[in-house]
């Protein structure tokens, strides 16, 4: 095994034991994205400096802190000081930031080193990565597919071992559904656990950073991480972090109480779900078919409430301080800034931004009620694997479709997993297990106890 | 149909708070060198976020209770969108349906009663200077002053005159001023000014027009400003002309207005809840301490110290209302006899960094006397004249036996001398 193979866990464990150096593992990252990403294009910038970084930390030798030595890519949509941040969005891009994302500080802090900047959809409008104004990601198990998006870049990343993890952030499966089109581990923490100061935003109320691994395990030692209150986020919850992710053994499923909602089972993911059902009821595990609203009805609110949002967040891009004039702004952001702009407009806002959220508090309830009764519920990621190339240009609502099923848990702010639980034609597929706010441990232990029964998580992309 | 004056005011308020409403930024802008006091916040760069300024909350609703507002327990901040260099963002965060105060009221000397709509609080923008570099002309953005926090008071159309406006004006700067949250100062800009003027048949059905005036930056401006507009505006009615809806400026030198913008359309601002900032729910108890900490307010005290320490109406409202006299007036007022105090602050105008002068010392000297020993010493003055300085002490002491002993002989001496030196020149 290479050592870009391997997980945080492993290769912290190696470098503890001084088995190879961090100019080892940060070279071994180096050469395997030489190697690959001129196929796959999941980089739009590398950090030059990352082998002067790994050799100082060689030379000051390892001070135990949590990431120390581990190298990890991150989406550009995370401000980087001095490492240019664009968006994948031609308006930023010369943009090189001043200050840096909370997320980013926090890794940084804890020993990280940063290989570079992954490729998303621009502004992260989308579900593809083919929306980057840079060319779009290609799909690590078939290069004829799309990776999902709009944390493509990253999910790639991690799936062809260019790093040891990855960065992402999520409006509406932004990483759970890529992670499960690469056949990678997605992790979304519930809305205001981890800051999305620095991050350029795209649906405020809705945005979530969140890791992408190899392994549930690692997802919970990068979220501890990540997560908690930041002065500069006021929506940031000042709960403590509950996550431990020594204590992730030790789940069995005995007496646990999951939901299966009817709505979700479409496409022909949902015939692998049923083979995941099985492994927890078999380890003692009751699983109820639940009726929930028809996710459908989400993909109207989240349109009108991230359309809205995003006409917003786009206005100070300007060019009068940093980064182009507007002209550089590609179809997708003049899209959705337009529909943003009239369904704010007077006459129309109640029709539409104060029903949908109106509905939101609806969706919210339901989920409130359900997680009384239920410990979390099951589900596809997607409706089914990977789409080739070229498929969202042929539909306005590509991301909508395509993030169904993950829609509603984004709307109500919940915590979840995409864990691998399949291959379909060659392309992996992602299972949801998703819980209650706040739920971040309950969910990370039962996605690592699913991972300790399957080896789906395992399967590697031939590259 | 009947048409009368009908003013409604917006005020703007910049509070004196360390930092800024959503940032860490000193609040602190005047007189700094350009875009030196900025951050990602105040700058909107991608990624930054608000964080609310509690400081700012809780003076805005001070500034409400003392305008006699209902505090909105549940409030929340908006985006209001519109394009312009000096709004980083692109949007301001400001307050739309739920201000944190509404309904208030205040009233002018004559009884009437000033309703005050509502007390909100928003973000100040940028600074935009216009020159010419290198023969080109050019827009300049000063960033500083971009997120200092601003309080908004809107009154409703019941002002009837520029000596209404400017009355109200006066009294609201006053209390604002005995709150200690901002200096309002109209030439530093921290206190700013529109009123909206039309003639309506009442202040409940308004004409189908109004006009705005900017830039005006004294009250005797907006007085004069007002006044202007309401003759203009007159005459063309009385012609059959309804007055173009716009905004304008107001010419001091000139003492008109002059047409600045037409608004045609009024602009869609696309307000909704800002994302990036939970709702600010406040309970009554929170509230209630709030106003615990509100002072007496100006007009109050001014009764008060008229009834206390039989201080002139006159004597006590100037008191009353700048805090750095009363201030010095509470410190001393139990060392020296209130009423002389009170004058040697309003009418002497002491230097308030001393303490008071000495008890005899605080007399101060008639001129009346000094130039009668003046002229009663004739002689006395020309031996001064040839070089016989010494003789001034003769003179004060003319002086301290017409006065009784009663005034400080050094003060006398120097009042002598300065006689003594205009008579010089003259001579």
């Amino acid at each position: 095994m290479r050592l870009n193979q391997l997980t945080v866990i492993e290769a912290r464990a190696g470098l503890k034991a001084k088995k190879f150096s961090v100019v080892e593992l940060a070279t071994a990252c180096l050469v395997q994205i030489k190697a690959v990403d001129k196929k796959l294009h999941a980089f739009l910038t590398l950090n030059d400096r990352i082998l002067d970084q790994a050799k100082k930390l060689d030379q000051s030798g390892d001070d135990g802190r949590p990431l120390w030595g581990i190298p990890f890519a991150i989406k550009d949509n995370f401000l980087t000081e001095g490492l240019r941040t664009t968006a994948s969005a031609k308006v930023l891009d010369n943009f090189v930031p001043q200050y840096s994302a909370t997320v980013y500080k926090k890794l940084i802090e804890a020993g990280a080193l940063c290989l570079g900047k992954t490729n998303m959809d621009a502004w992260a409008h989308g579900s593809s990565t083919e929306t980057s104004d840079y060319g779009s990601t290609l799909n690590p198990w078939n290069t004829k597919y799309l990776p999902g998006g709009s944390s493509g870049g990253s999910a790639a990343a991690v799936a062809a071992d260019m790093c040891l993890f990855g960065i992402g952030s999520e409006t509406a499966g932004s990483v759970r559904q890529p992670a499960a089109w690469c056949g990678v581990t997605g992790f979304k923490p519930t809305y205001g656990r981890v800051s999305r100061y620095g991050v350029v935003a795209m649906a405020s109320s809705t945005d979530s950073p969140g890791p992408l691994t190899k392994t549930v395990a690692d997802a919970a030692l990068i979220t501890k991480i990540i997560a908690g209150h930041d002065v500069y986020d006021a929506t940031t919850s000042p709960r403590p972090v509950e996550i431990n992710p020594n204590s992730l053994q030790g789940e069995n499923l005995k007496g646990k109480i999951i939901a299966l909602p009817k709505e979700y089972l479409i496409g022909e993911a949902s015939g692998l779900i049923l083979e995941a059902v099985k492994v927890f009821e078999s380890a003692g595990a009751q699983v109820k078919p639940v009726t929930l609203m028809d996710p459908q009805f989400t993909i109207a609110v989240y349109t009108i409430i991230q359309r809205c949002e995003v006409s917003s967040n786009l206005a100070r891009y300007d060019g009068i301080r940093f980064g182009h004039d507007r002209s550089s702004f590609s179809y997708e952001a003049k899209n959705r800034s337009l529909l943003g702009a009239f369904s704010l407009s007077t006459g129309y806002f109640d029709q539409y931004y104060k029903k949908a959220q109106q509905v939101r508090t609806m969706i919210i309830d339901e989920f409130d009620r359900l997680f009384k009764q239920f410990d979390f519920y099951l589900a596809p990621i997607s409706p089914g694997p990977a789409l080739p190339l070229g498929a969202s240009k042929t539909s306005a609502m590509f991301g909508e479709l395509q993030d169904v099923l993950v829609e509603p848990s984004s709307i109500a702010g919940l915590t979840g997993l995409s864990v691998p639980c399949g291959i379909i034609s060659g392309l992996p597929i992602g299972l949801q297990i998703t819980g209650a706010q706040f739920d971040e441990q309950k969910i990370l232990q039962v996605g690592h106890w699913y991972q300790q029964q399957t080896k789906w998580h395992l399967e590697k992309p031939k590259l | 149909m009947k048409l009368q004056p009908v003013i409604g005011l917006e005020i703007h308020v910049e509070l004196k708070t360390k930092t800024g409403m959503f940032c860490g930024c000193s609040a602190d802008h005047f007189g700094k060198a350009p875009n030196t006091n900025t951050c990602p916040v105040c700058l909107g760069l991608p990624g930054a976020l608000p964080v609310p300024n509690h400081q700012a909350i809780d003076w805005a609703i001070m500034i409400g209770l003392a305008l006699d507002c209902r505090v909105n327990l549940e409030s929340s901040f908006d985006r209001k969108h519109y394009f312009y260099p000096d709004l980083p963002k692109g949007y301001q965060i400001s307050q739309y349906d739920d201000p944190f105060c509404q309904a208030g009221k205040l009233s002018l000397a004559s009884g009437k009663i000033i309703r005050i709509n509502r007390v909100h609080l928003e973000e100040d923008t940028a600074k935009m200077q216009h020159q010419v570099i290198d023969g080109q002309k050019m827009t300049l953005v000063d960033f500083n002053r971009s997120g200092v926090p601003l309080v908004e008071i809107v009154t409703e159309p019941d002002i009837a005159s520029g000596e209404e406006a400017k009355e109200f004006l006066k009294k609201l700067r006053d209390i604002i001023r005995s709150l200690g949250v901002s200096d309002c100062d109209m030439e530093k800009g921290s206190m700013r000014l529109e009123p909206n003027i039309s003639w309506s048949e009442s202040p409940e059905k308004l004409n189908n027009y109004k006009v705005e005036i900017k830039n005006l930056n004294s009250f005797r401006f907006a007085q004069q400003g007002i006044d202007f507009e309401l003759k203009r505006q007159k005459e063309l009615l009385d012609q059959g002309k309804t007055p173009v809806q716009e905004t304008r400026g107001y010419n001091p030198q000139k003492r008109a207005t002059f047409s600045q913008r037409v608004k045609e359309t009024s602009a869609d601002y696309r307000y909704f809840p800002d994302p990036d900032i939970p709702p600010i729910v406040l309970t009554r108890e929170y509230v209630e301490n709030l106003r615990t900490k509100l002072p007496q307010l100006p007009e109050a005290l001014a009764n008060e110290m008229v009834n206390k320490f039989h201080l002139s109406l006159s004597t006590a409202q100037l008191l009353s209302k700048d805090q750095l006299k009363l201030a010095y007036f509470n410190q001393y007022k139990n060392q020296v006899e209130p009423l002389e105090l009170a004058n040697l602050i309003v009418n002497k105008k002491i230097d308030l960094d001393q303490p008071p002068p000495a008890k005899a010392a605080s007399r101060a000297v008639d001129p009346n006397i000094i130039d009668q020993v003046l002229k009663e010493n004739a002689d006395a003055v020309a031996k001064y004249r040839t070089g016989k300085t010494s003789v001034i002490g003769f003179l004060v002491g003319q002086v301290m036996r017409l006065t009784g002993g009663k005034v400080d002989p050094k003060q006398v001496q120097d009042k002598l001398l300065k006689a003594l030196q205009v008579r010089n020149l003259q001579g």
